[in-house]
């Protein structure tokens, strides 16, 4: 049989215009357009583009939601087997919708689903857990090469083949680990990566360490006599009794506490919630993690204009990353709606 | 404000002042009231300096 394909482009490669007519809505039309030809060829009969679903750029980045539904009711209209979208190469937001969509067919229609785009679109971070990214170039010039990738990673998930390791694939690692069987044990493949490091040669991990995000600095403050100054802490700090129960290890939650009026973290009014350090030294005196007493001198002095009303709170051991990070962009948001200048973060 | 430095260089911070110890990072159980509250007030001064500072990439700020 002919598998049954619908592919999503946006509205540059579909022909229709640039910057321009970025704003259009969503359209299906009927068997393929633009680079959905190279897909079908690259297919080999073996599949069909059967409709291409056409997007504006912009129209996607203000109705993501309403348009990854949309996708995904024509791609089941259209009894899909599996759903291409792109390339998107280095198109920011093009690479966001192709990933999007292909994450929404996949969630929804439990079908395979497959893009490509250059692994520093933004689209690549954000949506490679949700399908499968093939490395792409930065541009149009990678259509020859990508197109090809494409149509056979999704020909293999349809026929239901294993899918290899990403380097031997690739596409753009997914974090899903798989269990393996080796001849040698552990403590052997160790000792043999420690010799090839030793003699530097090439090793390969088999556990890699998470890849953390780069932030550019902030531009120094100018006029520290008149900054509104954050206190955050991953250190635990919480008021006695830890209201908001804050987990010693793995925290879900972080805390906001109102420090108005206090001059200094007293025995008995703050203590640590951290599991992950002797805590005796904390709950002796809370100010060896969080500042508050010395802040509030510097307060006094002129030396700052002002110690933020709020502080914030969490327990740093053992905490998902992904956790730290939700907690990070929600503490941000609401210290940059307070209009807090500069934020001294300490950890222990 | 960290005493584990490498940590704070892996995830990314660009502003980093060294501290005492990871149970008590701005204190020390050690010395006096007055003498910890100055050793407090020393470290959190550094971090002041460091924000009024223009950095274009990770920089610990060590004592001199």
């Amino acid at each position: 049989m002919t598998y049954r394909v619908v592919h999503y482009i946006n509205q540059f490669f579909a022909g229709i215009g640039g910057e321009e007519k970025a704003d259009i809505k969503p359209e299906v039309r009927e068997g393929v357009v633009g680079p959905g030809m190279a897909l079908n060829a690259a297919f080999k009969g073996e599949a069909e583009v059967v409709a291409t679903i056409i997007c504006g750029d912009n129209y996607f980045a203000d109705n993501i939601d309403a348009t990854s539904e949309f996708v995904a009711e024509t791609v089941k209209k259209y009894k899909a087997d599996g759903f291409v979208a792109g390339p998107g190469f280095n198109a920011g937001r093009y690479g966001t919708a192709c990933g999007a969509v292909c994450t929404a067919v996949g969630e929804k229609l439990g079908i395979p689903t497959v893009t490509a785009l250059y692994p520093e679109n933004p689209g690549a971070e954000m949506y490679k857990k949700g399908t499968y990214v093939v490395v792409a170039a930065d541009s149009a010039r990678g259509m020859g090469k990508a197109v090809p990738a494409m149509a056979s990673l999704l020909l293999r998930q349809i026929k239901g083949e294993a899918i290899g390791t990403p380097e031997e694939e690739g596409y753009i690692e997914r974090g899903i680990r798989i269990n393996m069987f080796y001849e040698k044990i552990g403590a052997e493949r160790a000792v043999d990566m420690l010799i090839k490091k030793l003699k530097g040669e090439p090793f390969k991990t088999e556990y890699k360490m998470p890849v953390f995000d780069r932030v550019t600095p902030r531009p120094a403050i100018k006029d520290m006599a008149h900054a509104k100054i954050a206190l955050v802490t991953s250190g635990g700090i919480v008021p006695f009794g830890n209201p908001d129960h804050i987990a010693a290890s793995s925290a879900q939650n972080f805390g906001e506490y109102d420090i108005t009026g206090v001059m200094d973290l007293k025995e008995g009014e703050y203590q640590t919630a951290h599991g992950g350090y002797d805590q005796t030294y904390a709950n002796q005196d809370a100010d060896r993690v969080l500042p508050v007493d010395v802040i509030r001198d510097l307060e006094k002095e002129g030396r700052i204009g002002s110690l933020h009303h709020l502080f914030y709170t969490t327990v740093g051991n053992g905490t998902a990353v992904a956790n730290a990070k939700k907690f990070g962009v929600e503490i941000g948001k609401r210290l940059k709606a307070a209009g807090v200048d500069a934020v001294v973060l300490t950890s222990t | 404000m960290a005493t584990i430095v490498p940590i704070s260089l892996s995830v990314g911070a660009n502003r980093i002042i060294p501290t005492v110890a990871i149970p008590h990072p701005l204190g020390n159980p050690l010395m006096t009231p007055e003498e910890e509250k100055k050793l407090r007030r020393h470290l959190v001064d550094k971090a002041l300096v460091a924000l009024e500072t223009e950095v274009t990439e990770q920089t610990v700020f060590k004592d001199e």
